[in-house]
């Protein structure tokens, strides 16, 4: 691939020539209005699961082939995109991506052109390369939609439409909020697909809380609040949202070794009462106990993390929806 | 089309039968807001709404977009569907194919002993073998125009004739 060629490759490029959104790759430059949309059907989508519904299964993906790509380990994601996708009524094809062509050599997109001839209809890929979707979606046909699931350290759209619609479930309204983002910011796609979705949301104030090292060079920019202590980026703020260290895309040394890391940022009981008494917790998972959250405050009744993973099936059902139709 | 005089008309009808005997449930939004407002006057403890946008035969062209002014109003039937007898409610019926969709969405809830339909303007133009019981007014409106239920701040209905977009 020329330089050239690789530029056009990796340009966004999430509409269709109707305006509407066809895949969802970042949330960066996504107008209100759509993550509005996305969130008020994900409001319909929850009303599938009521208990009072004896079929827990709508039509709209019926004959339509969903193929979950992940060429990175995920189970909360892979299966909640599974899940999703079924109560949709879509088949679903599950690659084992290590057991693949893909190592027997076969090129990224070599594979795709293959799917899409087995009719694949919509691909929600993981990858660990940054921007991998984006190429994908450059490349299939126009009646396929890509779903990035997570790619590198550049955007996880789902998470962060999720967690939209968890603060507003629990907080009702963007304006007049402070959240607060703490750990490994650097590394985290969660956190930057966060960041750009309460910025377009107007939320009041975005604060992230960690050492310099995890921290990205850009957050001025963004118009985020830098602190290097939890007593004091943590005051007054409504949402409290830890992340998981991300040892695996670390150098030595970059992090506090051993339990120095969650003395000085580890979100434990005395912390959290530095918050507002209602604040919320939440965190992407998977979470590491004792390391950037106390098990006390993972358990405790301002955690909403487990209401996260739920949500994320409804979100994942709106955005494979909407994203089919356009 | 006077729409006050023909929820009137639908109040009247309906008061000949026993309370308790149904249930309603209105489609969102025109159904759900008549609905609400029979429940008040007949002073019933309950209504449900019904949602039609999962269960939709135009979802592949007009796909979730078509729905964001009922986005809001999901599916909520307050009361067992098993075995009840339930009136629909919409506000003009037309090719039927929402009261195709609205059945599709009422038995993933479970399976009613009876369902009924009513509605306030009747347009005629069927596409699918569908009838109402309870009728405010048959109506004949030109098939690019719309007929629109509004509810002004009092709650009092009115119908506005628009431009069908295409």
């Amino acid at each position: 691939m020329n330089a050239a060629h690789k530029e056009a490759s990796q340009f966004v490029n999430q509409f269709n020539a109707a305006g509407e959104l066809t895949h969802l790759l970042t949330l960066e430059g996504l107008p209100k209005e759509q993550i509005l949309h996305i969130l008020d059907t994900t409001q319909q989508f929850v009303s599938v699961t009521d208990p009072s519904r004896e079929v827990r299964k709508v039509p709209l993906l019926r004959g339509k082939s969903v193929f979950n790509l992940f060429f990175e380990n995920s189970t909360r994601t892979r299966t909640t995109f599974e899940i999703a996708a079924k109560r949709l009524s879509a088949d679903v094809i599950n690659l084992d991506i290590s057991t693949s062509s893909t190592a027997k050599g076969e090129s990224l997109l070599d594979t795709i052109d293959n799917l899409v001839a087995m009719q694949a209809d919509i691909f929600v890929v993981r990858h660990n390369v940054s921007r991998a979707p984006i190429e994908i979606a450059n490349h299939v046909p126009p009646h396929v939609h890509v779903v990035n699931a997570g790619d590198g350290s550049h955007q996880h759209p789902t998470q962060g439409l999720l967690d939209m619609y968890t603060m507003r479930h629990f907080k009702q309204d963007f304006r007049g909020l402070k959240v607060a983002i703490i750990g490994d910011v650097v590394h985290s796609r969660v956190a930057k697909s966060n960041i750009h979705a309460l910025t377009t949301l107007g939320c009041e104030e975005i604060r992230v809380i960690g050492p310099e090292s995890l921290l990205p060079s850009d957050l001025d920019m963004l118009g985020v609040k830098v602190f290097h202590s939890m007593e004091e980026g943590l005051q007054g703020v409504d949402v409290v949202m830890t992340l998981r260290i991300q040892k695996e895309r670390m150098e030595v040394g970059q992090v506090p070794e051993g339990d120095a890391f969650f003395k000085q940022y580890g979100l434990t009981s005395s912390r959290l009462a530095l918050a507002k008494p209602d604040a919320i917790v939440m965190h992407p998972g998977p979470m590491n106990r004792g390391v950037e959250i106390d098990s006390v405050v993972a358990d405790g009744p301002q955690s909403v993390i487990l209401n996260q993973v739920t949500f994320g099936i409804a979100v994942r059902m709106a955005v494979m929806s909407i994203l089919a139709s356009n | 089309m006077n729409a006050e005089k023909l929820y009137e008309k639908l109040l009247e009808n309906i008061r000949q039968r026993q309370a308790g005997s149904f249930e309603l449930a209105g489609l969102a939004m025109g159904g759900a807001w008549i609905a609400e407002r029979l429940a008040r006057d007949l002073g019933l403890p309950r209504f449900g709404v019904i949602n039609v946008a999962f269960h939709r035969d135009d979802y592949a062209e007009k796909g979730m977009t078509a729905l964001r002014t009922a986005s809001t109003m999901p599916t909520n039937l307050p009361f067992d569907v098993n075995a009840a007898n339930i009136i629909l409610i919409d506000d003009v019926l037309l090719t039927g194919r929402t009261v195709r969709a609205a059945l599709n969405e009422l038995f993933d809830f479970g399976r009613p002993a009876q369902v009924e339909l009513m509605v306030l303007a009747d347009r005629g133009k069927r596409e699918l073998p569908v009838a109402a019981n309870f009728v405010g007014e048959k109506v004949q409106v030109p098939d690019h125009q719309i007929l629109v239920l509004e509810k002004d701040a009092a709650g009092k209905f009115s119908f506005q004739l628009e431009e069908r977009a295409e």
